[in-house]
């Protein structure tokens, strides 16, 4: 048996035993569904779950807040990230304000979202936005610092004559790595705020929403079934991003200890 | 044609306590068109310096510089540069960072490519067209950087410490090589180097520095035809003098 075989073996076998034990707890132990739900009542939820048809829609609604989020804090985080990052000026003038609004927890914004955004998609939107823009930004920011100086003035050398040149031939492709792995964070904290995004009731959809609307009604194994996709989904993103930057990023970092 | 004229360089670094280092004073130095010169000197006398202030990478304090007749004010691809650092593109492949310059000026893909490979295969790098830089040895990098300075076609190729990080034997080899393809495109070229022996088997003249601030102290003529023997008692001769100089006024510092 080789080393991954083993691996999965193990994985699995220890996967099997936690539900076990998870059952036995739930079933003898506890004995109530509604503070500890057994794994049949989970998967019987889901069963339902997937027969009301109600899933999909979720998904749907919770990835729309969860990508409007994303790309805004994409198209802000990395443009300021670039200006800080590359003139000095810009970084003077912008850095303390980034360090004061920095700090702020994503969700004491949602307040403001609401007032300014109402209960729409995109209130819930700018709640993700406010946990992914500064992890985009600060990578971006220190890719653009990070730019060996030698890879600078060779761009100088060869013919770039202006900023804007230099940027897109030089700094922004060797910064790229940083800039994936800050979005690669930035995806994980946007998603991380998902469920108190779709708290207030943005709509009636999205796992978020689903989750909050079943503790409501005390259906507490579908909570678990929620909780249990908001986890799968988001490691599924997690896993797709990753395998893409790697691949185009392996071609030419193969070798480089990242 | 494309000579390099420095007139009364000067050089000085600001510091944090605002005093400032002076690099370079009153550096005089004429190179002709399609000449060899290797720039040598005890640590710290500015010869990178001056090499950058050539490329327009620094500018000089006082004095200046011009190529051509023409005054250096900035960086400019007529000024081809090699790094003693690995200085190609990670992300392009070979290819790529030898095509960059003429991508640059917008020469079109296609052309530029057809350049590229011409000079690529000036430094018999052609079956590495399509590798990434990391999947190339030191020694190699350094060729494809070579090739990517002359695909702007300079006036003048400026080397800053090359080979420094090669060994002792792919250093002899670039040597050779780097003779050949002066001798094939007929570019100025100066050359930092902090071996005496490199400077020997390679330039027309020598430019010895003296200790910061630096300035030149002496020219040294090498008549001799290539390929040079470096065991020759010429050879061994005036790496001795070059030598005496650069350690005379290392230790009178």
């Amino acid at each position: 048996m080789n080393r991954q075989t083993q691996k999965r073996l193990l994985g699995v076998a220890a996967l099997v035993i936690a539900a076990v034990i998870w059952q036995i707890i739930a079933e003898y132990v506890v004995g109530r569904s509604f503070i500890l739900p057994s794994v049949t009542d989970v998967a019987s939820a889901f069963v339902n779950l997937l027969g009301s048809g109600t899933l999909l829609a979720d998904l749907t609604a919770s990835l729309e807040h969860f990508g409007i989020g994303l790309i805004a804090a994409l198209l802000l985080g990395v443009p300021i990230g670039i200006l800080m990052g590359w003139f000095r000026v810009a970084d003077f003038l912008l850095d303390p304000i980034i360090e004061i609004l920095r700090p702020i927890p994503p969700l004491a914004w949602i307040p403001f979202a609401i007032i300014w955004f109402g209960l729409t998609t995109q209130a819930a939107g700018f709640v993700i936005f406010a946990g992914a823009f500064f992890p985009i930004l600060t990578a971006t920011y220190s890719g653009f610092r990070d730019v060996p100086k030698v890879f600078v003035e060779a761009g100088k050398v060869l013919g770039c004559d202006t900023s804007l040149e230099l940027i897109r031939h030089v700094a922004l492709p060797a910064a790229i790595p940083a800039i994936a792995s800050g979005i690669r964070i930035a995806m994980g904290v946007g998603w991380m705020c998902l469920v108190a995004a779709e708290m207030f009731g943005v709509s009636n959809y999205g796992l978020g929403y689903q989750l909050w609307h079943n503790y409501y009604l005390h259906q507490m194994p579908n909570v678990v079934v929620y909780m249990l996709i908001l986890g799968f989904a988001g490691l599924i993103i997690d896993r797709i991003f990753r395998n893409y930057v790697e691949r185009q990023l392996l071609r030419w970092r193969a070798g480089e200890v990242a | 044609m494309s000579g390099v004229k420095i007139t009364n360089v000067g050089k000085a670094f600001p510091k944090e306590d605002g005093t400032a280092t002076q690099a370079l004073a009153g550096v005089n130095l004429e190179i002709r068109d399609e000449e060899f010169v290797c720039l040598v000197g005890p640590s710290g006398c500015g010869k990178t310096t001056l090499l950058r202030i050539i490329a327009g990478l620094e500018t000089a304090t006082t004095g200046d510089v011009t190529v051509d007749g023409r005054p250096v004010t900035g960086p400019d691809p007529k000024r081809g540069m090699v790094f003693q650092e690995y200085s190609l593109f990670p992300w392009r492949r070979v290819i790529d960072n030898v095509a960059f310059g003429l991508e640059m000026k917008g020469v079109g893909k296609e052309e530029r490519r057809k350049t590229a490979d011409r000079y690529l295969e000036m430094v018999g790098l052609s079956q590495f067209r399509d590798a990434y830089p990391y999947e190339l040895s030191g020694g190699m990098r350094q060729r494809v950087a070579i090739a990517r300075a002359l695909a702007n076609d300079p006036d003048v190729l400026l080397m800053d410490e090359p080979f420094g990080a090669l060994d002792a034997q792919t250093r002899n080899r670039m040597q050779r090589e780097l003779l050949s393809l002066w001798e094939q495109t007929k570019k100025t070229i100066v050359f930092v180097t902090h071996s005496v022996d490199e400077a020997v088997y390679l330039s027309d003249r020598i430019v010895v520095l003296s200790p910061r601030p630096g300035s030149v102290r002496e020219v040294i003529e090498i008549p001799w035809s290539r390929p040079r023997d470096r065991t020759s008692a010429g050879f061994a001769e005036v790496r001795r003098k070059v030598l005496r100089m650069i350690d005379e006024s290392e230790n009178t510092q």
